[in-house]
């Protein structure tokens, strides 16, 4: 069997699949259904310095070969994230990593301060791209200023492994990446959501609440795999991919375009199981053509 | 209460009307898990394209004997439409049971009464038959179009008494529930309500004048079903909750209902 460990700017996986935030909440909503340490990582529920209620119902539209949402950020705050959650899910036996969103630079950084503190959670993963909150969010990550801001306010408050999910919603996504990179991002993840509507033909109005939502699923895989490889060929640090992955082919494209890890996001809900599927299957992928290890490879695709 | 994906296989289809179809299904793999009445599971489906997501539908029924349980279907949409398709034998992906589910009577004396308008008379057969079980004949009061669109009565009116109401007065009282002779007559110690959201507001404008508790089901549009995705959410007394995981059934003292 090969080796599917990696290691993303010191953070150990045991292999390279990780969920994405805000499709496995904090883990423990999917115990029933795998054994979490056979998954690389989690990453937990965006997280922000103060509890926010989100946006109202509706939420989600379906599409083809996808799902639009806008969620808009619904948490309870970093406070009772550390006193409520973080004791549940300190002992899983796999990476918990922490989504951070804010509202402003400092807003990151005391959030991201204070997740430094807990012993169990090695890595942050900072959402500059959540397309669905008005103030912040998605604005920080579509300009190079603003991304770099954010994350050097952040790389002062937090020590330990700091990725940096990029938004698509740009014109050069490349550029955001390295921006972020010379800021002190010791990875970055990408894509978040694309930018998207449904409209109601019988009501004549549009489905979410607030006009607006993310898209994603296996229609926007070919736009994700596209902006990974970019990305990966301009930068430095490790990329980790994201972006309608639904079985370990897909896991596999992302690997040879660049990733040294993918999440799986959207198909948690269609499969709760599939992300341990999505490990055994590149570990097949890895026996069949005779690889040793994962990192063999990551980024191969000319 | 331990949720599980099983791969079942349908034992029969049966199409009740146009519009509706009888689903029951075993687990060739061993016993069904326990499921509590108004739970649900997300059925996947295999045959739509246009569709994505897996269906929320309510556990019909659960029969324990023959490892058997069964899902009534309203066909809507292309998703639930496609479920047509399914044989005897056919495969049935659902991640189940799901939710919480109504409270059931602590005492054999307690008098329940189950209101259904529509394809929300489902879930409430499942709770008529544990009521039976209990040794507790509970009352329905059951609301559709028309008569043609009254399902599966003979098996409500074998564990509880059955009125009835159609819109167009084919069968029972005309009119809605809500305006069903019963409610002026009778008092009860309980009302579970499943059906379309304003007959649920009914109910439960109804309830709270008579001081009835009350529950109602429900059926916000989900994505994961497993509390995870914050898509399905009400807004309650705790804030946003999900659907999915603190519902589909709610007192009604916990909703932000102006009733």
């Amino acid at each position: 069997m090969a080796d599917l460990r990696v290691n993303i700017a010191g953070l150990e996986l045991a292999n390279p699949v990780l969920t994405a935030s805000g499709t496995f909440g904090y883990g423990i909503e999917y115990a029933d259904f795998i054994d979490l340490s056979r998954v690389g990582g989690i990453i937990v529920k965006g997280t922000t310095l103060h509890p926010r209620e989100g946006n109202p119902y509706p939420r989600m539209a379906e599409t083809a070969q996808g799902m639009l949402n806008c969620v808009g950020l619904q948490n309870k705050g970093v406070d009772y994230f550390c006193t409520h959650i973080y004791p549940q899910i300190k002992d899983v036996r796999t990476n918990m990593i922490v989504n951070v969103s804010g509202n402003s630079p400092e807003d990151y950084a005391e959030c991201a301060a204070r997740i430094n503190e807990l012993e169990c959670i090695p890595a942050i993963e900072l959402n500059i791209s959540c397309p669905n909150v008005r103030h912040g969010g998605m604005a920080f990550g579509t300009t190079t200023d603003g991304a770099a801001s954010v994350v050097r306010a952040v790389r002062e408050a937090y020590g330990k492994t700091l990725v940096v999910k990029l938004s698509p919603n740009v014109t050069s996504i490349t550029d955001i990446a390295l921006a972020v990179q010379d800021a002190g991002a010791d990875a970055v993840s990408l894509i978040n959501t694309l930018m998207g509507m449904a409209i109601d033909v019988e009501k004549r109005k549009r489905v979410l609440s607030i006009g607006t939502g993310g898209l994603s699923g296996p229609c926007i895989k070919p736009v994700a795999l596209r902006m990974v490889y970019q990305v990966a060929h301009a930068v430095r640090i490790p990329v980790i991919g994201l972006g309608g992955i639904s079985n370990a082919k897909d896991a596999v494209e992302f690997l040879l375009a660049g990733a040294s890890a993918i999440e799986i996001g959207t198909a948690n809900f269609l499969d709760p199981t599939v992300s341990v599927k999505v490990a055994e299957g590149i570990g097949e992928y890895l026996d069949r053509h005779g690889f040793a290890s994962v990192k063999e490879i990551v980024g191969i695709c000319e | 209460m331990k949720k599980y994906v099983l791969d079942l296989r349908v034992t029969s289809v049966e199409s009740l009307s146009e519009r509706h179809l009888l689903l029951v299904a075993t687990n060739p793999s061993g016993a069904l898990p326990e499921m509590c009445p108004g739970q649900f599971a997300q059925l996947r489906i295999d045959d739509s394209k246009e569709t994505f997501l897996r269906r929320p539908i309510s556990i019909h029924t659960l029969d324990r004997t023959k490892n058997e349980v069964s899902f009534l279907v309203q066909m809507i949409g292309q998703g639930t439409s496609s479920l047509r398709m399914k044989r005897p034998g056919s495969l049935l992906n659902a991640v189940l049971p799901l939710g919480r589910g109504f409270t059931m009577p602590a005492s054999a004396r307690e008098q329940f009464l189950l209101v259904g308008g529509g394809i929300g008379i489902a879930p409430l057969l499942f709770m008529g038959m544990e009521m039976q079980r209990m040794g507790i004949r509970p009352t329905f009061l059951l609301g559709a179009r028309s008569a043609s669109d009254l399902l599966r009565m003979d098996a409500y009116r074998a564990c509880g008494d059955v009125y009835v109401t159609t819109e167009d007065g084919s069968e029972g009282e005309k009119g809605f529930v809500t305006q069903h002779s019963l409610l002026q007559q009778r008092r009860f110690d309980r009302i579970a309500v499943c059906g379309p959201k304003p007959m649920m507001m009914a109910m439960a404008s109804y309830a709270k004048k008579t001081g009835t508790p009350c529950e109602v089901s429900l059926e916000n549009m989900m994505a994961c079903g497993l509390g995870a995705c914050l898509c399905c959410v009400e807004d309650t007394a705790d804030g946003n909750v999900c659907v999915c995981k603190e519902g589909p059934v709610f007192d009604i003292k916990k909703l932000k209902w102006q009733i």
